[in-house]
């Protein structure tokens, strides 16, 4: 059990220019947090990741482990358990060794392992196995050794690097519980690398956001789906994408197609100045109205039924340009493809406004 | 999807072979049928000089030089040990069938030894120059033996190792680590990263990871090497000519010296040749059930 921090750690690798591949990180996790690092390709996710475990250098600042300097500590001396993405099992041996190696070189006595081989074993619907090598294993099954290699070893934090991104899509919704629920009843720290935001907000206690080795925002799922940062962080969190548009503003709102979306006196105050702002509403803050009321014309392009839902996706005219928006409408009434329809803002609550340069939020 | 599928061909066989057409079916096993008449053919024109060799080893004098040794067929009483035993008794022969064991031996394991050491450090460790360093190591495969010759039998002289057998040894050594490291260092490179980092993170040492992780899981390249450079010193005859002498001669260099301008002596010839010739088959079948694929199979994705 410890807690994890970054002090403005970087990593960077030497080029012309240098690559900042992860740029002066600062971030604290307390212990038994489950934190979910989360980001596209190239954001630095991974290499936060493994400048944790020691396995990268960290160039500039400082990483604690229990509020220890570990900054210089090879990964064995660092007492953590990491979970690859492709799982690393030693072929060679039989899923009982491949758990029992770390214990093995530690010294531990032959009957003190095998117990806590067996122990984790069964606690991961394992035991069957445990006679096993690798290559006779599953895909499911050989990503619960590789969990199972790194439960074994009671260390004081858990690092995954996308250890769902090789399964199938029903196993890697089924692992993910099991992931989040063996985590609430270990109480190990545990920090998680993923590129879903589905992974990150289902299973995360705080989400880290990155991007170009930046962190963007950290908080949990709710408030950054909530009150995102800025317009990255509102674009990344959230599926399907949030609409984001730059639109004119005026004293009274935003101008989109004609119809001016009133906004709060927080909000106007705040984008005092500007001409326009980055307009952020989410799918489900939309609505198809009945075509006499006010609203942006749409023509639909894409129905993505869901079931209970279903996604519109729709050209709107605003300005010179058309510009491409989603709605999510009930799933059982959905306008045909080509239709034209009226959307609204059903919810005046659910805007997001962003400075059109710098990306950031507009209002406290 | 294909793993859970995997795991199914584990417990349920699947039955029945694959629907194919007649046509394909009939091409299928001519092309089988015609690939196992042509190995057939290669493999009797190896073998049929050595069964020959064999028959001429197991005939007296008198009967190699008077008839062929496809005459054995019908008189089979030719058939004797003689030249065996007369072959163990000739001291200087036999001191040389030893002389190739003590050279051959410590030449491989040195090499084996030395070049996974060398290769776990050259793709593995990370270290200035490293780079630089392989270059020089596997550009010296460019190397021929010939133009060491002379300088290394002044370097032996002057350190009194010419004419033993720890000087052929040496030599063997160094003519053999390049192309050993090369061939290992792009078998250890092709180790999944991940391997390594696991074993990294489980807290083993350097020197756990290369004997737990790096040495099992290369099995099958070392296993290649081994017999590589067991043939190649068993096999020299330059390198003994040069450096051995009189006491320290492999047998390569002792049969050479029975070979005669006028006359034959088949039957010593051709019994040494063949003993010297079974060893080496020996290492091979020995070490080629380490020649399995996929030894890497299970342990990423």
């Amino acid at each position: 059990m410890a807690e994890v921090s970054y002090v403005k750690a970087s990593r960077v690798f030497s080029g012309n220019p240098p690559v900042r591949a992860v740029d002066e990180l600062s971030l604290e996790v307390s212990d038994g947090e489950f934190l979910v690092l989360v980001g596209p390709s190239g954001s630095g996710k991974s290499t936060a990741l493994r400048m944790l475990a020691g396995l990268e250098d960290v160039d500039e600042g400082a990483i604690h482990i229990g509020g220890k300097d570990v900054t210089n500590v090879p990964p064995k001396g660092r007492d953590i358990a990491m979970v690859f993405q492709s799982y690393a099992l030693y072929p060679h041996m039989t899923v009982a060794e491949n758990m029992g190696f770390a214990l093995k070189l530690r010294g531990v006595p032959k009957t003190e392992i095998k117990a806590k081989v067996e122990e984790a074993a069964k606690m991961l619907d394992l035991t069957k196995y445990l006679e096993r090598k690798p290559k006779a294993l599953s895909g499911g099954q050989r990503q619960r050794v590789a969990m199972g290699r790194a439960i074994v070893r009671e260390p004081s934090v858990f690092l995954m690097d996308e250890p769902l991104s090789n399964l199938d899509a029903k196993l890697r919704v089924e692992t993910r519980a099991n992931i989040a629920a063996l985590q609430q009843r270990l109480g190990t720290t545990t920090i998680y690398v993923t590129h879903d935001q589905v992974e990150a907000m289902t299973m995360g206690h705080r989400v880290a956001v990155l991007k170009d080795g930046l962190l963007q925002q950290c908080d949990t799922p709710r408030a950054l789906y909530d009150r995102p940062a800025n317009a990255f962080v509102a674009g990344f969190i959230g599926s399907p994408a949030m609409n984001l548009k730059t639109v004119p503003i005026t004293s009274e709102g935003a101008k989109l197609d004609g119809v001016i979306v009133p906004l709060s006196r927080a909000a106007l105050d705040a984008a005092g100045g500007l001409d326009e702002v980055t307009f952020g509403i989410r799918p489900e803050a939309l609505g198809i109205v009945p075509s006499g009321e006010e609203g942006m014309e749409m023509t639909v392009e894409l129905v993505e039924e869901l079931g209970a839902d279903a996604l519109v996706h729709g050209a709107v005219k605003i300005g010179d340009s058309s510009q491409r928006f989603v709605v999510r409408v009930d799933g059982r009434t959905p306008p045909t493809l080509g239709q034209h329809v009226k959307v609204a803002v059903r919810d005046h609550s659910e805007i997001h406004l962003f400075h059109p340069e710098s990306g950031e939020r507009l209002e406290a | 999807m294909t793993l859970v599928a995997e795991e199914v061909r584990i417990d349920v066989p699947v039955s029945g072979a694959p629907r194919r057409g007649v046509v394909s079916r009939a091409v299928g096993r001519l092309g089988n049928g015609f690939v196992q008449v042509l190995l057939a053919v290669v493999a009797v024109f190896w073998l049929v000089p050595v069964f020959g060799l064999l028959i001429a080893s197991l005939r007296d004098e008198a009967a190699n030089t008077s008839s062929g040794w496809w005459t054995v067929f019908t008189k089979p009483a030719e058939l004797t040990l003689d030249n065996y035993a007369e072959l163990v008794a000739n001291q200087a022969v036999w001191q040389s069938f030893l002389n190739t064991f003590y050279i051959a031996v410590p030449a491989t394991a040195l090499v084996v030894v030395m070049a996974s050491l060398a290769s776990y450090a050259l793709s593995w460790i990370d270290f200035p120059g490293r780079e630089t360093l392989t270059v020089v190591v596997v550009g010296l495969l460019v190397m021929p033996i010939q133009v060491a010759l002379i300088p290394v039998a002044k370097l032996f002289g002057a350190f009194g190792l010419f004419g033993t057998i720890t000087g052929v040894v040496l030599f063997h050594v160094a003519f053999g680590l390049p192309f050993a490291i090369f061939l290992l260092r792009n078998f250890f490179t092709g180790i999944p990263r991940d391997l390594i980092e696991a074993a990294r993170m489980d807290g083993a040492t350097e020197w756990v990871i290369f004997k737990r992780v790096v040495l099992p899981v290369a099995k099958p390249a070392i296993a290649s090497l081994t017999i590589f450079q067991f043939l190649w010193v068993w096999n020299d005859l330059l390198v003994a000519l040069v450096f051995a002498d009189q006491d320290s001669a492999p047998i390569t260099v002792a049969l050479r010296a029975q070979l005669r301008q006028f006359g034959t002596n088949i039957d010593m010839l051709s019994t040494g040749a063949f003993l010297s010739m079974i060893v080496p088959l020996a290492v091979f079948l020995l070490f080629q059930k380490y020649f399995v694929q996929g030894v890497l199979a299970g342990s990423t994705k």
